[in-house]
């Protein structure tokens, strides 16, 4: 093991983020996030599963029978859920009913199994815990991104404190619709995808098809 | 009746699980680069959706609803909190059987949906469905019709995907936009474009 526990940590934030490279987890990252306050309640719920998962599922790496390992794991994440779920419910009932089924979702969110499969199954505890609190942090990144611009520029607010103040209350914003319906959370994770690849370019996927260049005569 | 119906064309276009809860969607990315294998995937989903709605229905009105478990004896007992990790049992024993069953009878079947039947457990749209049903209070008859319609509605939005993805590739797209970000943005137009089927009533 080479890699330093920093690194382990704040790799997953942008040079192996899970939901721009890995593909995984995308499931609940858009329809959660059109407000900012949500999306912040789901990224730390996210946080919080995978890093305990990884970590019980590491401490019982050695006890668990390859062949039914799938499912000893999803009774833990599925446990870590309920829990989640319990707390919200009796803390911040309001939140719990916007988030809805997409709590339970965690169970089958991928960043959850595919850490767990991945990482927890083959190291140590510790390292195991800040490489799941790693990955759930490059999703909760994401999600509060996508928040942040869909709550700024859809309903003019953070976190419902009026930042813009729209038409409708007297101000000058017109607020974008669009961006508070379900689509948009494709268009803004789509071009956050096309930022990070600019920025780093080793990301970019090989084309399947090479356009050829024709000389012009 | 009329009732049913409705349910099953809400299900299908206007809450479509795909393009409308993001339902299923590391799958629905990763696997619909062909139309062939897009559709076998959905039509697993489907089925398989269409068993375990209505069975979680059951298993949720004669054990886990406060009162459920009167015909035992423990009038007051409430499980509901268990729901999660029963629906998610449910789930992948549903798979698991559903697996044997088509290995043992189906062989053909199985060996085009094979692969895909074991990715179908974590897939977040079958235990979105079941949620949904308990969310929405579903009876035994409309969690039949929902299960078999909004599995269909999913197949149909990655048949699509798969559709329109298959011309994607010979178009020349900016490098960082290139695969994964281009089927984001795709999903998207389709996303809109299942919108407008929400003025849609029976």
């Amino acid at each position: 093991m080479s890699q330093s526990k920093k690194e382990m940590l704040v790799d997953p934030l942008v040079d192996n983020n899970p939901i721009t490279l890995q593909v995984l987890g995308i499931c609940s990252a858009l329809a959660v996030t059109s407000s900012l306050q949500v999306s912040m309640v789901m990224a730390l719920a996210v946080i919080f599963v995978t890093s305990f998962s990884s970590f019980f599922i590491s401490c019982l790496r050695n006890q668990i029978p390859g062949s039914i390992r799938i499912i000893v794991q999803m009774v833990i994440i599925a446990s870590l859920v309920i829990l989640v779920d319990q707390i919200l419910k009796a803390y911040a009932f309001e939140i719990s009913k916007t988030l809805s089924v997409f709590v339970g979702l965690i169970i089958t969110n991928c960043i959850v199994m595919g850490r767990a499969e991945a990482f927890a199954m083959k190291n140590p505890p510790v390292a195991s815990f800040i490489d799941g609190m790693g990955n759930g942090m490059g999703y909760g990144l994401i999600l509060l991104l996508v928040g942040f611009i869909r709550e700024l520029f859809g309903a003019g607010s953070l976190f419902g404190i009026t930042i813009l103040e729209t038409v409708n209350n007297g101000g000058w914003y017109v607020p974008n619709g669009m961006l508070l319906l379900p689509p948009s959370a494709f268009f803004i994770i789509g071009l956050i995808i096309w930022a990070f690849r600019t920025w780093k370019p080793n990301q970019v996927e090989e084309r399947e098809y090479k356009i050829q260049q024709v000389e012009a005569h | 009746m009329e009732g049913l119906i409705s349910l099953a064309v809400k299900a299908i276009f206007v809450e479509n699980l795909a393009l409308s809860f993001f339902l299923g969607m590391c799958t629905f990315i990763a696997v619909s680069k062909k139309i062939s294998t897009a559709l076998g995937l959905g039509i697993s989903v489907m089925v398989v959706q269409a068993i375990t709605v209505p069975a979680n229905n059951l298993l949720l009105n004669y054990l886990l609803k406060p009162g459920a478990l009167a015909w035992a004896g423990f009038p007051d007992v409430d499980l509901t909190f268990l729901g999660l990790i029963s629906y998610i049992g449910v789930i992948a024993a549903m798979v698991q059987i559903l697996e044997m069953v088509l290995d043992k009878y189906f062989p053909p079947l199985y060996n085009a949906l094979g692969i895909f039947l074991p990715l179908i457990t974590v897939n977040c749209a079958i235990l979105g469905g079941s949620l949904f049903m308990v969310e929405r209070d579903y009876n035994f008859a409309e969690a039949a019709t929902y299960g078999l319609s909004s599995g269909f509605g999913w197949a149909l939005a990655i048949t699509a995907m798969a559709g329109v993805r298959e011309k994607l590739k010979y178009s020349d797209i900016p490098d960082g936009l290139q695969g994964l970000g281009i089927t984001f943005i795709t999903a998207g137009l389709m996303a809109m474009a299942f919108m407008s089927f929400s003025g849609v009533k029976l």
